[in-house]
């Protein structure tokens, strides 16, 4: 099937991102909400039309803040390394990170700076523990390459990839609650909540997690 | 003052003819209005000198109030009648344009200091009779801000709909948002700052006391004597130019390119053509503005500093704003580059203010504010809309391109 097929079978406020669907549940209606690394606006918009939310989105790349903001969303150019510092404790209800924490320097830094921002933070990361991935750096001995990530090993702006039980760690690490964490399979779907973490592991290609600081 | 004497000589001394009868609209405040200022001087009584295009609609809540930069003034975008050349932000505001005057009543003022009909230092000092000189008071970009806010209340618009401004224009609209906050739904600062850095001072500086330096200055009393400081006020403006500008911009335009010859001359006529440039953008300039305006307005624009203002501390100037903010940078104006505007949107973020920021690429330097820059355009464009969208209003009538 070709892209545009795909795009013609989807309704209009659908999203394209399985883990965009799944936040737009997990987010109350009407909320306030920061999206750190919010590219072309996509989960905003989704957010907006869904949920109502007061949204606000961080993208570094120059383009895709003009796009956001040429398209009436509230970004800014910055950076979820350098920039979540000056926003005050507690300024929305989510602090959103969509596939961005494996690409920031300081992970951990980001990672509190969401849970300080907002009373609750929902942060989705590709699964470095995936069969898919094991497999391919234990016969293939070179860094794999997936549909999830494309990108060779010295073009990859994934500085920080990490698997869900190391996420998991980091959670109980910066004090976090994990009120929910669902993974995705390679076809979009959900894998069933009571499996354990180490069976996601191996068989989620992506996760959402929503924390709460204890 | 050694500076080369411009090739282009002056035509004879006088003042700029829209000191004292604007073509536009005024608005005149008596002596029981005055305008109380920063520096604990009145102004009275005073008048505001503005333009507007497009109709108010009958809740009066699709105003919005552009603020002109250093050199410029109420007609935005009609032309100019001393130049007779076009608005200097005609490509963004009009009929279909970004700032779509078929939807928003746009008003423009020339800034109290001013020279296009604005009380200003060549404006008669009912005092004495003749020009103020150097009798007027010192100015500030809250006191130009005050005068403003006496126009809007005079035009009966409780709250702008947008205040919008580039360079010292950007200065008014934080100016406005951190004292009016309840008056200003939308706010644009482009291409400017919070405070005037020491860089920016120094540079002001050097045009005011080229202007000084010049013995037809008469120490700010010109008028009398029939003269104007021409050469130096001239020579401000190529300094101030040059700034306005980028290092590529300028390599791209002149090069080493000569001027009307194809060997340099040894001597120091105007062998190049950024020499030949400069000098006629200066003396054009001084066909249009008065030079102690010039004094004033850079002076006001040097004692800017917002922080300062709210006890060193930015983001008190925006504490409790719920104005929806788009911060405009652009990447090669050095002028007021883009961490000035990061430090808006840092204070912004830290009162969690609704904020847009938003750094056009562009090789213009501080200029491009003034030129067609599509994405420029077109983040004002979908900012207003989606602003006018909250607001209730239409918004621009292209808004779905």
């Amino acid at each position: 099937m070709t892209d545009a097929a795909i795009i013609a079978n989807v309704p209009a406020t659908a999203s394209l991102r399985v883990d965009h669907d799944l936040i737009a549940e997990m987010v109350d209606p009407g909320a306030r909400v920061l999206d750190v690394g919010c590219g072309d606006g996509e989960l905003l918009k989704l957010l907006a039309d869904r949920k109502g939310v007061d949204g606000r989105g961080v993208e570094i790349e120059r383009n895709k803040v003009n796009a956001c903001v040429a398209h009436g969303l509230s970004v800014i150019q910055g950076d979820a390394d350098s920039d979540l510092a000056n926003y005050p404790d507690q300024a929305f209800d989510y602090a959103i990170l969509s596939l961005t924490i494996q690409a920031t320097r300081h992970p951990k830094t980001v990672l509190e700076n969401l849970l300080r921002i907002g009373r609750r933070a929902i942060v989705s990361f590709p699964n470095f523990g995936h069969w898919q991935i094991r497999t391919a750096l234990l016969f293939g001995g070179r860094m794999p390459m997936t549909p999830n990530l494309p990108d060779s090993w010295h073009l990859s702006p994934n500085a920080h990839l990490c698997t869900i039980r190391d996420f998991a760690d980091l959670c109980d690490l910066v004090n976090a609650d994990v009120e929910q964490a669902v993974a995705f399979n390679m076809s979009g779907r959900r894998l069933p909540i009571k499996w354990s973490l180490s069976t996601q592991n191996l068989l989620g290609e992506k996760a959402v997690f929503l924390l709460k600081t204890r | 003052m050694t500076a080369a004497p411009t090739e282009t000589m002056p035509a004879p001394a006088r003042q700029p003819s829209e000191v004292h009868n604007p073509s536009s609209e005024v608005a005149h405040f008596d002596a029981s209005q005055p305008l109380k200022l920063a520096c604990q001087q009145v102004l009275a009584p005073f008048t505001i000198a503005y333009k507007t295009h497009g109709s108010l609609n009958p809740d009066k809540s699709n105003a919005i109030l552009i603020c002109h930069a250093l050199t410029g003034d109420q007609h935005v975008a009609d032309n100019n009648p001393l130049t007779q050349k076009p608005g200097w932000w005609e490509t963004l505001v009009g009929p279909g344009k970004p700032i779509d005057t078929t939807q928003f009543f746009v008003i423009c003022s020339n800034v109290i200091g001013g020279c296009m009909g604005s009380t200003g230092p060549a404006s008669i000092n009912p005092l004495t009779q003749q020009p103020y000189g150097l009798d007027f008071p010192v100015i500030t970009i809250g006191d130009m801000v005050e005068a403003q806010r006496r126009l809007i209340d005079r035009l009966g618009i409780d709250q702008l709909f947008a205040v919008v401004g580039g360079s010292m224009g950007g200065m008014q609209v934080l100016e406005w948002a951190s004292r009016y906050k309840d008056r200003v739904y939308a706010a644009v600062p482009i291409a400017t700052a919070a405070w005037h850095t020491s860089q920016n001072i120094a540079f002001h500086e050097v045009g005011r006391q080229a202007v000084m330096a010049d013995p037809d200055w008469c120490r700010g009393n010109y008028y009398a004597a029939g003269k104007t400081p021409r050469n130096g006020l001239s020579v401000a403006r190529m300094a101030a130019h040059i700034t306005y500008l980028s290092e590529d911009a300028l390599q791209q335009k002149f090069g080493r390119s000569l001027q009307d010859r194809s060997e340099v001359t040894f001597s120091f006529s105007a062998d190049f053509q950024v020499e030949s440039y400069l000098r006629y953008q200066g003396s054009t300039f001084v066909d249009r503005f008065d030079a102690n305006s010039y004094l004033y307005i850079t002076r006001a624009m040097d004692y800017f500093d917002l922080r300062d203002d709210h006890g060193g501390v930015l983001a008190n100037a925006f504490r409790g704003t719920k104005t929806r903010f788009c911060v405009v940078s652009f990447t090669s104006d050095w002028l007021y580059p883009t961490r000035e505007s990061r430090a808006i949107v840092q204070a912004l973020n830290a009162v969690a203010a609704n904020v847009s920021f938003v750094e056009i690429e562009s090789d213009k330097g501080h200029d491009a504010f003034l030129l067609y820059e599509p994405t420029f355009f077109a983040t004002i464009r979908g900012f207003l809309n989606a602003a006018a969208l909250k607001r209730g209003l239409p918004g621009s009538t292209e808004a779905q391109q």
